[in-house]
């Protein structure tokens, strides 16, 4: 991670330089974005560059806007923070969870900047929280998976033990359920957010044990390719990776950034910009589903029955009750599911998962 | 059974990009130079790999390209710390970060492209062979050519005169400039065969493991590559061993999880990595003083006194 470090500062600098003496005349208004990965990840920072290009192309030449790529989270990001905020960007988006601290230290010293930061939950006067709900998509992807699956064994490649990882495969789990009460999942934790290699091999490891519909919280389309070289199915992550599986792919969930930068920027052009907690799902289309693809008409029509449901609100993932692997029910804190702060935190899972969670 | 085939064949394309940079970095060392680059070589072979064979639409030509790049980057290297004697750890150091940014420069153009991965060998009788068939005549050249490259290497450093001469220089570069031999010239091919075979390591990956390109897709097996020359205490044979144990234990914890054992995936996760450190312990046990294999010049710069 050394190398991304210094790269991170390089890329840092040559962008604030080109940022502090670039700057036209005019007072336009200048919109920063801070991302975890490379561009090209194909995956969580690729969406968000394709958010940020959305926002350019809707805006015109109204605003400038400027990006740091590979800025590792911690110590170094508030420099980075920190020094788009010197160079008089106005509205600054930090794309990572990671992020959070920085963001609050940096704004307490910026108040007329308006921070914008992806996934967390600490909010100021001047920094507002976004992010996705996610499990709405994994939901859907749990009923088409148990609807595809032949020998009922979905193969799941997870990155870390975090909430919003484990409410996705629980998610996923309870959709399937309605399907197949007995399905299986096969679960990999590859301790990693970003690892070809790695992910490719914990796809063949699933694929060789028997799974036959693959499903990934991880950012590459290697398990997608995997997939495809079996000939067996397999859910895209964050962008649609339907050229890496075409006769693969059944569905992706799609982050969709654009609308709500776009939003948040013609805010601060009209000085309406407010502290705001905005976790937006596939009513607000900030999580959309790529194309159902390779699936008979009849399970089209069940994933675009329960999308529809789910918009409408009058189908939760997680209503209640919602019982545990041991058999526990949940406390129901929402309104007949479980409410946002239970599914943010959430650290176990539901009945039918036959797998530990690590660590715990 | 199948299942046995299935990890065995995971476990080869697992070892295979490890086997091939820690080949030419063991080379490298035992010439005296240590070059901690071998990241920086390996994702520049794998952008540089993939734009050639994407362009050209042949493997060969990818992994040709994937060499030239690997050697170039070398050639940066050699011409700092051999040719200006400058610190060889901090000019690795430099030439991974260095690696890490150009081949996301260059790449950024192919991301999101695919090519047709490497083809697999298939004779007619023998890879149907049950149990061994596919593992022993199904794999492809890459997988071949690493086997065969660390046989040339163990021939050439103990059974020819070149290979003596080589690790003379690596052992006592003053002794060695004494009787007359070129250390500086000896040492520059070295690292350019590491850096070329680095560069093949790096190609490996979109051209037969993950045929993609994504900036940062060697995700570290540059450094796993430079433990395994030392787990290997700079000897090919064990080189092979190890970079497989490596492979093994790496794709064994997948399955190990996928099983549904409930080991913390963290612990397994961490386990070839505690293999690399309880076999480096074991190494220096057995030898009374931990170190004493690796080659007495190794990192030290020569400066010829005329």
């Amino acid at each position: 991670m050394k190398n991304r470090i210094a790269i991170a500062g390089a890329t840092a600098l040559l962008a604030i330089a080109a940022a502090t003496f670039g700057a036209p005349a005019a007072e336009k208004l200048k919109v920063g974005f801070i991302y975890l990965g490379p561009v090209g990840d194909f995956g969580w920072t690729y969406q968000h560059e394709v958010g940020r290009q959305g926002l350019v192309k809707a805006m015109g030449d109204k605003i400038d806007t400027t990006y740091l790529e590979n800025v590792n989270e911690g110590p170094d990001s508030e420099r980075s923070i920190e020094q788009l905020a010197r160079a008089g960007h106005k509205l600054i988006f930090t794309t990572s969870f990671g992020y959070m601290d920085p963001t609050i230290k940096v704004a307490s010293r910026f108040p007329k900047v308006d921070f914008e930061h992806a996934t967390g939950f600490k909010r100021a006067a001047n920094v507002s929280t976004y992010s996705g709900r996610f499990y709405e998509g994994r939901y859907i992807q749990g009923i088409i998976a148990a609807k595809m699956s032949k020998v009922g064994v979905l193969g799941y490649i997870a990155s870390f033990p975090i909430p919003e990882v484990i409410s996705g495969i629980n998610s996923t789990m309870l959709g399937a359920q309605t399907v197949n009460p007995n399905i299986k999942v096969k679960i990999i934790w590859v301790n990693s957010w970003f690892d070809p290699g790695k992910e490719a091999d914990a796809a063949k490891a699933l694929a060789d044990q028997g799974a036959d519909v693959l499903m990934q919280h991880t950012d590459s389309p290697a398990a997608m390719q995997i997939a495809a070289q079996r000939g067996i199915l397999a859910f895209g992550q964050d962008s649609d990776m339907i050229k890496f599986g075409p006769k693969s792919q059944l569905t992706a969930i799609v982050d969709n950034w654009a609308p709500y930068y776009i939003q948040r920027t013609n805010d601060v052009l009209d000085g309406t910009w407010k502290s705001t907690d905005t976790w937006g799902g596939l009513k607000s289309t900030l999580v959309v589903m790529a194309p159902y693809t390779n699936m008979p008409d009849d399970v089209k029509k069940m994933a675009t029955d329960t999308e529809a449901a789910i918009k409408a609100g009058t189908l939760h993932p997680f209503k209640c009750p919602v019982v545990d692997q041991d058999g526990k029910t949940i406390e129901c804190k929402g309104d007949g599911h479980l409410d946002d702060g239970q599914i943010l935190s959430m650290n176990f899972y539901v009945k039918g998962v036959d797998d530990k969670i690590p660590g715990k | 059974m199948q299942m046995f085939e299935a990890i065995m064949l995971s476990v080869i394309a697992a070892s295979t990009p490890l086997l091939l940079a820690a080949a030419g970095e063991l080379v490298v060392e035992r010439s005296g130079v240590l070059n901690l680059g071998v990241e920086g070589m390996m994702i520049m072979g794998a952008a540089c790999g993939f734009a050639g064979a994407y362009v050209s639409g042949s493997v060969i030509i990818g992994a040709l390209c994937g060499v030239l790049a690997g050697a170039a980057m070398a050639a940066i290297f050699a011409a700092l710390t051999l040719g200006l004697a400058v610190n060889q750890v901090a000019s690795g150091l430099a030439l991974t970060i260095l690696g890490t940014g150009l081949s996301g420069l260059i790449g950024a153009g192919f991301v999101g492209q695919r090519i047709t991965p490497a083809p697999q060998l298939h004779l007619p009788v023998l890879t149907d062979l049950p149990l061994l068939g596919r593992i022993l005549f199904g794999q492809d050249a890459f997988v071949y050519f690493s086997i065969a490259l660390v046989i040339g290497i163990w021939l050439f450093l103990y059974r020819t005169r070149g290979g003596l001469v080589l690790r003379a220089v690596g052992d006592n570069h003053t002794s060695a400039h004494a009787l007359g031999y070129p250390v500086l010239r000896i040492r520059m091919l070295a690292v350019l065969f590491g850096g070329a075979c680095a560069g093949l390591a790096g190609a490996f990956l979109p051209l037969a493991y993950t045929p993609f390109f994504i900036p940062g897709m060697t995700a570290g097996r540059g450094w796993i590559a430079l433990a395994l020359v030392v787990f290997a205490s700079w000897r090919p044979g064990r080189l092979v061993g190890g970079a497989y144990l490596f492979g093994a234990v790496t794709i064994l914890q997948l399955h190990a999880q996928a099983l549904g054992l409930g080991i913390p995936s963290q612990l397994m996760s961490s386990l070839p990595y505690l293999a690399t450190v309880i076999v480096l312990v074991l190494i220096s046990r057995t030898r009374g003083s931990a170190g004493s294999a690796a080659p007495a010049s190794l990192g030290v710069v020569f400066v010829p006194d005329r």
